[in-house]
């Protein structure tokens, strides 16, 4: 049997490596190896968005890469999307317009959505929704989802 | 009577589990991690229905890394009786059967033998060496298959219970009853217009992003410590006691955050497998579902045949009603046809009515409830009814209702007589709406409306509220928090002892910690447990007025409470004052609330659609979506907004693309998100929502359940609204763009 | 999911060198289809030898035509400005295969070497008139794409060998092209039909056209009498409804749980129709 491969990472701004099988997803080793738990299992398959997470600042679903591949890589989890104390503007709003219901597809939007608004200081109702369409949320009928990304979004540009 | 002010219901405090849950910090049942834990794996049918010969499990032991295997033959066999499973009563020996198969396996996906295994890889390896000889037998997928003479039958002992009463005949049926009011043959003889139509709607799921996980400790002194996702605790724990036939009391179950139920998450399916392991192991074990799992191995909503006939005079009265629904349980008795029929025609006063319910197993999973359970297939029929009624009358379709509309007095078809109801008042909110009346323009563009009822659930639960001496409480329920109830439970209990809700610290707590508290389903929780908390804080009013009383020597009688203040004459006191003397006026307050309300109430809600068709694809653009409804009180109107929208996207769901898709030999097809099809962001607009506010005799606050009712009209005001966009009656869910194709092509044009 | 091996070369020499002392060995790019059909049990391999580090798979290049690295990510293709001004069907189809996050790591080897029917790269590829370079101990060699996909899950590369690019020929101004696909959802769904098309005028004529459709046969299928009904002709409604009436002709698909028979025969006129009227638009005709 293949043995355990040594992967040097960077995680949440913190250099860190850990020890895991080829065949371990980076969801396996975010969850079972680092206990980085807040990035959620839906379907394992890239098809729900909940264990996005950003390699290199690009949304991607960790259960559809392999963690060998973060190798050398600058992983960021929900556990990184704070600053320091204070909730990052999203996930300010995210409370504010009650964009959550159950909270398990949560950590998936506010990743996504942070990369989103990385990127783009204005986006709007259509380009969030399209960014948006690979996490799924089963409780809001993403309607408040959409506008607390908007109220983020004017947050950070004021 | 004046509308009561309040200074917390109503308005939208931040979640006290928000921050937890927006930096990944809330513990979710899959995040449990015990030491020296095992994980779980359940090897499944491939079979829709097949005995189970032999079952061979010594190559899976024989793997290194694996600690157990079991079988049903692992479990207790004792002698059946009835369980309650949360929101109704259950034969003991279905449950069993369906937590791992026993002698046959009766659907692709049934459970049939566990591992434990030192990492989740092993143990799943370990469970495909698992070796099961079958013999294979014929299988059956429908409703109305099922119920052919010469359908092959799943349970040789089902004989069924015909009018109430056991029949003597071995059949698929297990239950078929009948409601009659009046008399509706005679009835239809007298109506102007009459329409009949026959409904199809396809097996759905939940649908919740988190999948089942159960982790389970079987302790050395005999207790079994079960830590789950759940929206029972209490029912998780029974059941599991039952099956694994241990005291009550030596089952714990905590439970965890949720990530979704919606019905899906009452029963009981890998708590007990879970437990089994770590007896066999003696260390903790953890059991995940894969999404395929969730989808093949737990209760989706039954799919439906049904056929329903409506007739009205030449003013548009309804004079005359008759409903067949025949509901597949899947695999073990107990679709949701029982609600199906109260339902159908609950939105209208008909004096003539006829419902007939077969409730129908077939070789498919074991359905469980999901929101608002057997309405929405029922409503879909009888909605669209109506709307061809109005086309016939030449009437606007909301006249016809309103016209129609049940109201305090209205007695149903199964029984009751309504108490205060508000179908009238959200049927005129819709017509006022400014979306009903806004122009629709552009060519294949339709609009559709309808209205829908559910009963919502009571039952009990319990609370109790510990007052510090800093004037803040703690308060403690055992309601699984799947939207935010912790919340609006503690919004109730702020109200009653006007403080403020931040000085509330609400927690949801194990089966050891509270009283008995039934499922966060029915629409229950804000309601009862909220009915709960209110008492809990009258008897902490209570308690600190005799301590008021005391400090000022006077009766406690003479005492006065109000907005958080305290008072007695010219003397005053506020809440977080006498908090302080608590110590040296007799020691702690503790209040206590434990309720068991008769009757919830039910909710009327409404939706009015707008769509586009491509005339040439067949493909359906929802572009402007509204849902009203009756919410007695909006404690939290964010979260009342939310159980609209969110009913609402899985009703447009359930409409327009979600189904089993099953090959003939009885796979789902389509046992993936990717080929489920619930609606991204992309598929959906905004949804607006009109929340009518009054007030629920039944609850101290006025509360109605909000958590259902939302989600029973969309299907059939799309169907609507698709038939003015694209003139062709839909008479089958999922509305998808084939189906609509072909029957454009079948209207011949 | 099964144990196996894995390994990151940095160049083609030493992937190959990986690749011949591992019979069984499967190459990952993306892996947004190969880890869940292995996780599905449907691949069964020891070694997987990951491409995404070796320089020449992961090149973006427009000059003389368009290469596409085979493990190039849809979203470096999607964002590409030149790639958007001059090829902007590729874009569109960069940005239209899974979602965001599927996006971040697909890439269009991956999807045409999975060779599903339903792929959606490969009819605009097709379409576009790409080759792939492909390259094996015995040296490299290049293959049209439209004979790339042999059978469902199939294609002509042999074990050993890796595929490195596709080059797609320069275009000329009065060029477009256009892959429309029908799903039930907006996002997120693999084709029930999709239709790739290109089309080059040379004043207000047809000069060249090209079809290809996916998830209408066993492999994306490429017909190549649609488009060459349309040469030499003014691109009419009765043209472009000629054209796609031949695709429809061509088209051979199954019922399943996407679509029957039937909706899927009328949904490649639809769609052919449609795609070829928005590419004309492109390439400058009136429509």
């Amino acid at each position: 049997m293949p043995g355990k491969v040594l992967v040097n990472t960077t995680i949440n701004g913190e250099a860190t490596d850990f020890r895991c099988e080829p065949r371990q997803s980076l969801l396996e080793c975010l969850r079972d190896i680092l206990q980085l738990t807040g990035t959620k299992e839906g379907c394992n398959d890239g098809n729900c968005g909940a264990c996005t997470v950003l390699m290199d600042g690009r949304p991607l679903t960790a259960c559809l890469v392999l963690g060998v591949e973060a190798e050398g890589r600058n992983i960021t989890t929900i556990e990184g999307i704070a600053r320091g104390s204070k909730l990052h503007p999203l996930q300010q709003a995210f409370l504010e317009e009650a964009a959550l219901q159950c909270g398990i597809c949560t950590p998936g939007f506010i990743v996504s959505a942070k990369a989103l608004l990385d990127r783009d200081k204005n986006p709007s109702e259509a380009d969030i929704r399209l960014w948006l369409a690979n996490n799924l949320c089963r409780c809001t009928g993403y309607d408040k989802i959409v506008r607390a990304v908007q109220k983020a979004a004017a947050e950070m540009r004021a | 009577m004046s509308t009561p002010t309040y200074s917390v219901l109503g308005t939208r405090p931040i979640r006290h589990d928000g921050a937890d849950k927006v930096t990944g910090r809330a513990i979710y049942g899959a995040d449990v991690h015990l030491t020296g834990m095992l994980h779980g794996a359940v090897l499944r049918s491939p079979h829709a229905h097949a005995r189970i010969l032999r079952i061979d499990t010594v190559k899976a032991a024989a793997l290194p890394g694996v600690k157990a295997v079991i079988t049903a033959a692992d479990f207790p066999q004792g002698p059946d009786r009835i369980v309650d499973l949360g929101e109704g009563d259950t034969p003991l020996s279905y449950i069993r059967g369906n937590v791992l198969a026993i002698g046959k396996v009766l659907y692709r996906g049934h459970a049939v033998a566990a591992v434990a295994a030192t990492n989740a890889h092993i143990a799943e390896q370990a469970a495909g060496l698992i070796q099961v000889e079958y013999e294979v037998l014929p299988c059956v997928l429908t409703a109305p298959d099922a119920m052919r003479e010469d359908a092959p039958i799943l349970h040789e002992d089902l004989e069924t219970t015909e009018l109430g009463k056991k029949s003597g005949k071995v059949s698929n049926v297990a239950v078929h009853f009948r409601h009659v009011l009046g008399n509706s043959e005679e009835a239809f003889a007298q109506a102007d217009v009459v329409v009949e139509r026959t409904f199809d709607t396809a097996t759905v799921h939940q649908g919740y992003i988190e999948p089942h996980n159960a982790t389970a400790l079987w302790n050395e002194d005999g207790r079994i410590h079960v830590w789950c996702s759940t929206q029972g605790s209490f029912v998780v724990r029974d059941v599991t006691a039952c099956i694994l036939d241990v005291p009550v009391q030596r089952v714990r179950v905590t439970p965890t955050e949720i990530g979704g139920g919606f019905g899906g998450k009452i029963p009981v399916y890998i708590e007990p497998v879970a437990a089994m392991l770590s007896k066999k192991t003696g260390r903790p074990v953890k059991v995940l579902m894969s999404r395929r799992e969730v989808f093949e191995g737990t209760g989706p909503t039954p799919g439906s045949h049904m056929t329903v006939k409506m007739g009205v005079d030449k003013t548009g009265r309804m004079i005359a009603a008759q409903a067949s629904l025949a509901y597949e349980a899947g695999a073990y008795p107990g679709a949701m046809v029982g609600p199906g029929g109260m339902c159908v025609f609950a939105s209208y006063n008909i004096a003539n009515v006829t419902i007939d319910g077969y409730d129908v197993v077939v070789n498919k999973p074991s359905t469980a409830a999901y929101r608002a359970p057997g309405a929405t297939n029922a409503a879909f029929a009888t909605e669209t009814v109506v709307d061809e009624i109005a086309e016939k009358l030449g009437m606007d379709p909301m006249e016809l209702r309103l016209m129609n509309a049940a109201k305090e007095g209205t007695r149903r078809a199964d029984g009751p007589k309504y108490r205060r109801i508000c179908c009238v008042e959200v049927i005129e909110a819709m017509k006022n709406h400014p979306h009903y009346s806004a122009p629709l323009e552009g060519p294949n563009r339709g609009r559709g409306v309808a209205v829908g009822f559910w009963f919502n659930a009571a039952l009990p639960s319990s609370c109790t509220i510990s007052v510090n001496a800093d004037g803040s409480v703690n308060l403690v329920e055992g309601s699984t928090d799947i939207g935010g109830t912790r919340t609006s439970i503690a919004m109730q209990a702020a109200e009653v002892l006007g403080i403020a809700v931040e000085r509330v610290n609400p927690t949801v707590v194990d089966t050891d910690s509270v009283g008995f508290t039934g499922v966060t389903g029915g629409s229950r929780t804000t309601f009862a447990t909220g009915y709960a908390a209110y008492e809990a804080a009258q008897d902490v009013v209570r308690q600190m007025k005799e301590r008021v009383a005391k400090i000022w020597e006077v009766e406690a009688s003479a005492v006065n409470f109000e907005k958080g203040a305290f008072s007695a004459g010219e003397k005053s006191m506020t809440f977080a004052e006498l908090s302080e003397k608590l110590g040296s006026t007799g020691g702690p307050v503790v209040g206590r609330g434990a309720v068991n309300p008769r009757s919830a109430g039910g909710s009327f809600s409404g939706a009015i659609a707008d769509v586009e068709v491509d005339p040439e694809t067949g493909r359906v653009s929802v572009l402007r979506f509204t849902s009203i409804q009756d919410a007695g009180k909006a404690i939290h109107p964010s979260y009342v907004e939310g159980q609209m929208q969110g009913g609402s996207a899985q009703g447009i769901g359930w409409a327009l693309n979600e189904e089993y898709y099953m090959s003939p030999d009885g796979g789902m097809m389509n046992s993936s998100l990717l080929d489920y099809r619930m609606p991204t962001a992309l598929d959906l607009p905004m949804i607006d929502t009109c929340i009518v506010e009054v007030a629920n005799p039944n609850h101290p606050f006025g509360v109605r359940g909000v958590g259902e009712a939302n989600i029973v009209p969309p299907p059939a005001a799309l169907a609507n609204a698709i038939y003015r966009a694209a003139g062709v009656r839909m008479n089958r869910l999922p509305m998808k763009p084939s189906a609509i194709m072909e029957a454009i092509w079948a209207k011949g044009n | 999911m099964k144990s196996f091996d894995y390994a990151a070369p940095r160049s083609l020499a030493e992937a190959l060198r990986l690749l011949s002392f591992h019979p069984r060995a499967r190459l990952l790019a993306g892996g947004t289809d190969i880890l869940v059909q292995m996780r599905a049990g449907r691949i069964d391999t020891d070694f997987l030898l990951d491409t995404k580090g070796i320089p020449e798979l992961n090149e973006l290049k427009s000059a003389d035509g368009l290469t596409i690295g085979a493990a190039v990510p849809c979203f470096r293709i999607h964002e590409d400005s030149r790639v958007r001004s001059k090829y902007p069907a590729l874009s569109d189809v960069a940005g239209l295969i899974g979602g965001t996050q599927i996006q971040s790591r697909a890439t269009f080897g991956g999807n045409v070497c999975n060779a599903a029917p339903s792929a959606d790269a490969t009819p605009i590829l097709i379409a576009q008139g790409a080759t792939c370079r492909i390259i094996g101990t015995g040296g490299q060699r290049t293959v049209p794409i439209e004979l790339f996909c042999t059978a469902p899950g199939k294609n002509v590369l042999k074990q050993g060998e890796i595929l490195i690019s596709f080059h797609i020929p320069a275009k000329s101004k009065t060029t477009g092209a256009q892959y429309l696909r029908f799903i039930p959802r907006n996002e997120m769904d693999i084709a029930v039909v999709g239709a790739g098309v290109e089309v080059a005028l040379e004043n207000g004529v047809v000069q060249s056209a090209r079809i290809a459709l996916s998830a209408v046969a066993p492999v994306p299928l490429f017909v190549p009498a649609a488009g060459d009904s349309m040469v030499g002709k003014a691109p009419s409604a009765e043209v472009i409804a000629e054209a796609a009436a031949i695709a429809r002709d061509a088209a051979t698909p199954i019922s399943d749980m996407r679509g029957t028979v039937e909706y899927r025969r009328h949904l490649c006129a639809v769609l052919t129709r449609r795609a070829l009227e928005a590419a004309i638009v492109r390439a400058g005709g009136k429509n």
